[in-house]
């Protein structure tokens, strides 16, 4: 059990298993993304409120999912770096926080993209957009301190920690804004309340989630590879490596 | 033959890429003194950091009395006094004020020993003088005068002799040759060309040139 | 030889420590004793705290209307600055000066150590701004209720900001630009607080009841003030590691 737990942790073991990985996430992902959002924006019904301004959602909503399931996961990680101290999971951290945070980014703006033919205006301080605007400075803040140490382990333990923090905060900062939402503005409308939807709109949208978390797992694969080839750079595996795509 | 206190078994550290050391390992037995040596840069101060339990950041065993360190922590700190280049004295506050805070977290002592052993390092007639007036060898006395007064077995002193006089320095290496026949163990890395018979030594940087 | 030489030098179990207590205590009446000596340094953040509210009328309106309702917001907004704006001192000349290396190094649990020094800096930031707070809020034209409620806030409130403040000041600790980056981290942190603080004095002014918000703002400080000394004693160590 623990050499497996160990293995995992080996960077050039996990370097090995992502490269096979990666082409079966990318093709999956890109296949079921391509159908999903195909399926969303060409073919499902129009909503009969909305008309087709709703469609964005095949788009907005799998990212706002994955911008807070990557905090989640982000947040797991850490723990098992200031536990363990397991190699991979600071590597996971530090290079998947740049891709919350542009997923974050992307959610934020289809949703303001979506809020203008619904509400008449691009920004609106609803309880999830606001949720989402702290999720995207916590997303900075763990990109700013991650910068700002320049040793890597320290760098790493010191995100961990604020990780950590901010995925304790993440629901009572939910819940406050849900507050001061109602105290605010009692009656807006709200895309929550949307009726059950008919098959054909929520299994494009259950498509195009799955898509962009097999992407996503690509994309992390990917950016991870990176970082441990910048980070074992002088380790003999690492420099067999470089000589074998050389020649 | 005694057991040792404290044991680093297997050290690595690196840092900002470069490995400062590997398959370090230390014994620091009662009554010897050890001293870490090696050029500018060759990670003496991080590897007393580490002996200390103030850098965490290495791989290998820490042991303290053949037990695993971090799971003792608390008896390690009791047991141990370490002083590093910043010498933990507060420029506001004076002599006495800071020893009797120093002193506060460890362990109960009388503002007598304490005003006694602030005159025993050269600080009689500044004791209640704010320490921000003292020039940097008289600070780094006050913190030296924790020394006079301790009762901890392990020392790690991280460039003792740093703006210290002749005579202070004369009286600083007494001080530590009667520790050590007295039991203490003690780590010390210094610039200073201080020699005992039964020095144990820890060379750090040997890939390195010592010449400029 | 060695045997007799022990007897000297014998290893203490950790019981023989000081206790856990009255460590915290020497490390609480040293930083009111620092702070005391430099005054000045004291009485920065709340001046800050007063120019800040001045700004709201001058920049925005003097009209009692809009100060009635804008005030307790603007109040929560200007005391949370200032102790962003005090955090960065709040390890830095420990740091500086080696306390925070003997500090770690006690053998007391570094949390509690900790929670000691959050608790100090509150005392010298925190109380002062709530202390100040009612002369404020009479300035923009609060009721008298609202400024009761408003001070009952700001005082369960700013311990929460000196606890959660910690954590960062003890992760930005010895880098560069660290106080803006501190305020990045921490902000996003601090906004449950400000909400709750600013929403329960506007709920009194509408005369509801804020039995109810006043509570969680008190479930706050216990979290903070369970949790947040972990995260800062952890935090601390790694800042120490790096140097």
């Amino acid at each position: 059990m623990w050499q497996i737990f160990h293995k995992l942790g080996s960077p050039k073991w996990f370097f090995g298993i992502a490269s096979t990985l990666m082409p079966w996430l990318l093709v999956a992902g890109a296949a079921l993304l391509m159908t999903g959002i195909v399926w969303g924006l060409v073919f499902a019904p129009q909503d009969y409120l909305q008309g087709n301004s709703y469609r964005i959602i095949f788009i907005h909503v799998p990212s706002a999912f994955l911008a807070q399931s990557v905090y989640i996961m982000m947040a797991v990680a850490a723990l098992v770096t200031l536990v363990w101290r397991m190699k991979l999971a600071d590597v996971f951290v530090t290079a998947v926080a740049p891709v919350g945070a542009v997923l974050t980014f992307l959610a934020l703006f289809t949703g303001a993209v979506w809020g203008k033919p619904t509400w008449g205006t691009w920004w609106i301080w609803d309880a999830r957009l606001t949720s989402m605007l702290i999720l995207l400075f916590l997303y900075f803040g763990v990109m700013a301190l991650g910068a700002a140490i320049s040793d890597e382990k320290s760098s790493a333990r010191a995100v961990a920690v604020l990780v950590l923090v901010g995925v304790v905060n993440i629901p009572i900062i939910k819940y406050s804004v849900e507050w001061w939402n109602t105290l605010h503005q009692p009656a807006t409308f709200k895309l929550t309340e949307k009726p059950s939807m008919p098959a054909e709109m929520w299994v494009p949208l259950l498509l195009s989630v799955l898509g962009l978390y097999l992407i996503f797992g690509w994309l992390a694969c990917l950016r991870m590879q990176t970082h441990i080839l910048a980070r074992e750079g002088r380790t003999r595996w690492v420099k067999e490596l470089v000589q074998a795509r050389e020649n | 033959m005694s057991e040792p206190l404290l044991q680093a078994v297997n050290l690595q550290c690196e840092r900002d890429d470069r490995i400062l050391f590997r398959d370090l390992s230390v014994s620091i037995l009662p009554g010897t003194l050890t001293r870490v040596e090696g050029p500018n840069g060759s990670g003496k101060t991080t590897l007393l950091r580490i002996l200390a339990g103030l850098n965490d950041s290495y791989s290998g065993d820490m042991l303290w009395r053949g037990r695993p360190r971090h799971t003792y922590r608390e008896e390690f700190l009791r047991n141990m006094l370490y002083l590093g280049h910043r010498p933990g004295i507060k420029p506001l506050l004076t002599p006495m004020e800071n020893l009797r805070t120093l002193m506060a977290g460890r362990r109960y002592v009388t503002d007598k020993v304490l005003w006694q052993a602030l005159e025993g390092t050269g600080l009689g007639g500044f004791q209640n003088v704010p320490s921000r007036n003292l020039s940097a060898g008289q600070q780094r006395r006050v913190a030296l005068a924790r020394l006079l007064v301790a009762d901890e077995p392990l020392w790690i002193l991280d460039e003792i002799f740093t703006a210290i006089d002749i005579h202070g320095v004369a009286a600083l290496e007494r001080l530590l040759v009667e520790r050590v026949a007295s039991g203490g163990a003690i780590v010390v890395t210094t610039h200073h060309d201080f020699n005992l018979p039964s020095m144990h030594r820890v060379t750090l940087g040997g890939r390195h040139d010592h010449g400029l | 030889m060695t045997m007799a030489s022990e007897t000297k030098l014998p290893v203490r179990t950790s019981e023989e420590s000081v206790s856990a207590l009255s460590a915290m205590k020497a490390v609480f009446s040293r930083d009111l004793k620092t702070a005391f000596r430099q005054p000045q340094d004291l009485l920065n953040p709340l001046l800050f705290f007063v120019m800040v509210v001045t700004l709201f009328p001058l920049g925005v309106s003097p009209e009692v209307s809009f100060l009635r309702e804008a005030g307790s917001g603007i109040l929560w907004v200007a005391a949370l600055l200032s102790v962003l704006l005090s955090l960065d001192h709040l390890y830095r000349h420990d740091f500086d000066d080696g306390t925070l290396e003997q500090l770690v190094l006690q053998p007391q649990p570094l949390f509690l150590l900790v929670l000691a020094k959050s608790l100090a800096h509150w005392v010298l930031t925190g109380l002062p701004l709530v202390m100040l707070a009612p002369v404020l809020g009479v300035m923009v034209h609060l009721e008298g209720n609202s400024v009761a409620i408003l001070c009952l806030t700001l005082l369960i409130g700013t311990p929460v900001l000196s606890l959660i403040g910690s954590i960062g000041a003890a992760l930005t600790l010895g880098l560069r630009s660290a106080g803006v980056l501190l305020s990045l981290l921490i902000i996003p942190l601090y906004i449950p607080v400000l909400i709750f603080g600013t929403g329960t004095v506007m709920a009194a002014s509408e005369s509801a009841p804020v039995g109810g918000q006043l509570a969680l703002m008190g479930a706050f400080l216990v979290l903070a003030l369970t949790l947040a000394p972990f995260a800062s004693a952890a935090a601390l160590r790694i800042s120490l590691s790096n140097s």
